[in-house]
């Protein structure tokens, strides 16, 4: 008898123990790593004890009613059903533990609103899904595409440690300084969170919202938009790396370096004379990043939200037809401009590839200058 | 008292039902309304239920396993419309109608075929907003909130269709709650003032009020959406002068008092049984009107503690945070008086004071989260997470939906004369208590953690709480199946059951014959 409890016993409260040691961060809201997250955190704590202590003593009495004046122990019931001076003691207690709630909390929302003097600004606009980061006075600029393989999703491949919360190009920002966020969309609502900074605010298009925050431990922070904003709101997540302020100072110099040799490669690679091969082979990359979250990697689609480019009028049909869709978007749709997203070679080698993918044989080829020019008009 | 209504009704014969499919079609008889009403939200509870089990199958793993995320913001959705629009608020309306007129002393309804109509709208009004998710494009799926513009320019085509039916809920139940209104307030018996009123009828009266005052809002935000999306205008739409953020004040103007409108009713039920099976006068009568009155007044003044992260200015934060906490005084004050009814009873545990007393502990869980949803700062942290989603699952389950069981246990006798097994009862109600604390509570840990409302696949991290809570879901969703069969094995063949039904149980309904006649009170009964 004795022995069949242990064997059962034992492993049970070691599956208890160790879920309890790797669930620390799982099961209550994180202190962050910025002073406003820490204060945010702390008046979570005092909310959540202060509702501990009332449900104690309420679900006490009711506990201790129940038990001790049940029928069936032969309980007389009392004849009492009013009393004004037990009605006002309790309007007026929560009343005063309320206002020693509304005390902290408001100092620290202030605190929160308190964007002036940030020593960086950074720009955030959310897309239907992924986000644009611009550094808007250091001329860096970049789109974060969630990294995670479509195959692990689809359960075809084991998933990696930061499944789902992993991007292409994460946020950098240095520690010990005033960031502020200026918070818009291009398209729906988005809503950009990161739990470690008790940041979140909602991307509205036509509208900027500001934020701020000033990180005071290195390390990777990552979150999630928040906002139910379309098909692929769970997959559009926000990594940020907050690294000190030379290693930023270093990236944001290789950053604006290498824009400009991208740009410098582009110009080049637009003038040179392209195959249709090669066209096709860089197509099916960009087509992967940029394209096939909604158009699919088969280029069947998910009609009618998201059209089939698999035989279609457009992708069969007129190059500037084409041409002028992908460079110019749909409005109303999640359909971007991709004209300002990517550069000639890329929109031209995608172009390229739809028209000749999936049995699209049209054969015909989109150069960079093609671009360029339509672009021009 | 009894066997003088019985005469009444044998001199009344006539008064009968009438035979066959045309006694529903067009029935103005309360009673037959309010089954009607009960068993059409009953059948939504099931469709919603059955979409709430796809989610959380999706969910029982990360990864993408059984529908796209397109369906699954679909059926986000629709899990939502419908619980609210189909299952709570109905339910209640045919509670309504059941028993106003039995507990005031009145026949029926005062406006019995405006009644008819009211009920009527519903189902048509669900079929349409089911079938869109038949239609090209599939349904709604932005979310029972619909927030533009992805519920306007990015919307599916369907949500013409989704507008019409939301227009014809909220014609339904503005009759609704006019009819409860007018019945109220005219056909009381002699001696039934205000004061004496029972409380589930004041809380309805309250209720009713609420509805006539937000149900217009909710119907002029989705025909602002009908104007942006076919008429060319832009409500919504900064780009033409609108602003996004407009749809969410106007719609929370609706959304926060719908909330209430979703539990006042259920304050009511608990507030009628938790006395009876005490065996003491409800603790407070006075204070819990009042005290209900203050929530209906102070729900007016919260709506934008739903959009604490839209960037509404310093000011407004302030206010709306100290309006919503303050909405804890009153709710604290009708929890305290249940627990006062309770002390020093003489306390007996049917299947409807189980429901009673899990609706006060486990509501009143759902008030601390609501609590601490409040406080604003916190708040930037919470909102839009699965904390949100365990507080009003914890609010509208064991809250609104408990307080329709307790309600059917308690009133099931009166309406069809006969006594559910208890044994059945109480298995209902802890395998309903089990499954839902287990789908339910580990949410709350899933939103501390971090993880996203409305969100198909999800990190690692979260992978251990949500199979918990599949599995209580799962476990609750079935458990339902026993309610229904609980119901119709006691309409069918359940013991008889007595005029009194229940030995503490106070009200001018008990003074009827089970199951009451067809006209409630043919001569006003007259009360002291």
């Amino acid at each position: 008898m004795r022995s069949v409890w242990i064997r059962w016993a034992v492993p049970f409260f070691l599956l208890a123990f160790s879920s309890i040691t790797q669930a620390e961060y799982g099961l209550n809201m994180t202190p962050g790593v910025t002073d406003i997250s820490q204060s945010v955190y702390d008046l979570h704590m005092i909310v959540f004890w202060i509702c501990v202590v009332i449900g104690i003593v309420v679900f006490g009495v009711m506990f201790w009613s129940m038990f001790k004046y049940r029928k069936s122990q032969g309980a007389k019931p009392a004849q009492f059903h009013e009393s004004t001076l037990v009605e006002i003691i309790w309007t007026i207690i929560p009343f005063i533990i309320l206002v020693a709630m509304a005390v902290p909390a408001t100092s620290t929302l202030i605190e929160i609103y308190d964007v002036e003097e940030s020593d960086i600004d950074i720009k955030i606009t959310g897309y239907q899904w992924k986000w644009q980061y611009d550094y808007i006075n250091d001329d860096v600029s970049f789109f974060s595409n969630l990294s995670t393989p479509q195959d692990q999703i689809n359960n075809q491949e084991t998933k990696g440690d930061n499944y789902l919360l992993e991007v292409d190009e994460p946020l950098v920002i240095p520690i010990n300084k005033k960031i502020r966020f200026l918070v818009t969309s291009n398209d729906v609502i988005h809503s950009w969170w990161v739990p470690a900074f008790a940041v979140k605010k909602d991307a509205i298009p036509g509208f900027i919202n500001e934020a701020w925050t000033k990180v005071n431990t290195p390390g990777i922070y990552r979150g999630q938009c928040a906002e139910l904003c379309g098909k692929d709101h769970g997959f559009m997540p926000i990594v940020v790396k907050a690294v000190e302020e030379p290693e930023y100072k270093a990236w944001l110099l290789a950053k604006q370096e290498k824009a400009k040799a991208d740009t410098l490669l582009a110009s080049q690679q637009s003038a040179q004379q392209w195959s249709l091969e090669d066209l096709i082979a860089k197509g099916e990359t960009v087509y992967n990043t940029s394209c096939a979250m909604c158009h699919q990697a088969n280029g069947e689609g998910i009609p009618p939200a998201f059209p089939a480019l698999k035989g279609s009028a457009i992708a069969m049909g007129a190059i500037e037809n084409h041409i002028n869709i992908v460079l110019n978007g749909k409005p109303g749709t999640a359909m971007q401009a991709f004209g300002q997203q990517l550069n000639d070679v890329d929109l031209a080698a995608v172009i390229t590839y739809e028209r000749n993918a999936w049995g699209n044989n049209k054969g015909d080829m989109v150069s960079p200058q093609d671009v360029a020019k339509a672009k021009g008009n | 008292m009894s066997a003088v209504v019985e005469n009444e009704l044998n001199e009344h014969h006539h008064h009968g039902p009438a035979q066959g499919i045309s006694r529903w079609f067009f029935t103005t008889n309360h009673k037959d309304i309010g089954s009607m009403y009960l068993w059409f939200s009953f059948t939504m509870f099931l469709v919603g239920g059955c979409m709430a089990l796809t989610i959380r199958a999706e969910l029982f793993q990360p990864g993408l396993q059984i529908i796209n995320p397109e369906f699954f913001n679909q059926m986000t959705t629709m899990h939502g419309l419908i619980m609210v629009f189909g299952a709570v608020m109905p339910a209640f309306v045919g509670l309504a109608n059941w028993l106003i007129p039995m507990m005031i002393g009145a026949p029926d309804m005062a406006l019995p075929r405006m009644n008819n109509w009211s009920f009527w709208i519903l189902p048509f009004a669900f079929t349409m907003l089911l079938s869109t998710l038949f239609m090209e494009g599939g349904g709604p799926n932005f979310g029972w909130t619909f927030y533009a513009p992805l519920s306007t320019t990015y919307a599916p085509p369907s949500v013409t269709f989704f507008i019409f039916g939301v227009h014809m809920m909220g014609i339904s139940s503005i009759m609704g709650a006019i009819n409860v209104i007018a019945t109220i307030l005219n056909m009381r018996a002699p001696g039934m003032t205000m004061m004496k009123m029972p409380l589930f009828v004041w809380t309805w009266l309250i209720t009713a009020f609420l509805l006539i005052a937000v149900m217009p809002v909710l119907a002029g935000v989705v025909t602002m959406m009908l104007m942006d999306i076919h008429f060319g205008t832009s409500f919504f739409n900064a780009a033409g002068g609108g602003d996004p953020v407009l749809f969410q004040h106007v719609f929370w103007f609706f959304g926060h008092p719908e909330v209430y409108i979703m539990i006042l009713p259920a304050f009511g039920v608990v507030s009628q049984i938790i006395p009876t099976f005490s065996r003491k006068k409800l603790f407070g009568y006075s204070s819990m009107v009042w005290a209900t009155s203050s929530i209906a007044i102070l729900s007016f003044t919260v709506w934008a503690h739903h959009m604490f992260t839209v960037g509404i200015p310093l000011f407004g934060e302030l206010f709306f945070m100290y309006a919503t906490m303050l909405i804890a005084v009153p709710t604290g004050v009708k929890v305290f008086n249940w627990v006062a009814t309770m002390f020093r009873g003489s306390i007996s545990f049917e299947t409807p004071m189980l429901f009673s007393i899990a609706f006060v502990i486990l509501f009143s869980i759902g008030g601390f989260s609501g609590l601490m949803l409040a406080i604003a700062p916190a708040d930037f942290q919470y909102h839009d997470t699965y904390f949100v989603v365990a507080h009003f699952h914890y609010v509208l389950v064991p809250g609104a939906i408990f307080g329709i069981f307790a309600a059917v246990y308690y009133w099931l006798p009166k309406w069809c004369g006969r006594m559910y097994s208890e044994t059945l009862g109480k298995t209902h109600f802890w395998l309903s208590f089990v499954g839902m604390n287990l789908a339910f509570f580990p949410m709350h840990f899933l939103g501390l953690a971090g993880m996203p409302r409305r969100i198909p696949d999800y990190a690692l991290q979260f992978a251990d709480f949500n199979m918990i809570s599949s599995v209580g879901a799962f476990l609750f969703g079935t458990t339902q199946l026993l309610f229904l069969y609980i119901v119709v094995s006691t309409i069918r063949s359940g013991a008889k059951a007595s005029a009194a039904v229940w030995e503490g149980a106070e009200g001018l309904e008990w003074t009827l014959p089970s199951p009451a006649p067809y006209h409630s009170f043919t001569e006003p009964p007259v009360v002291k």
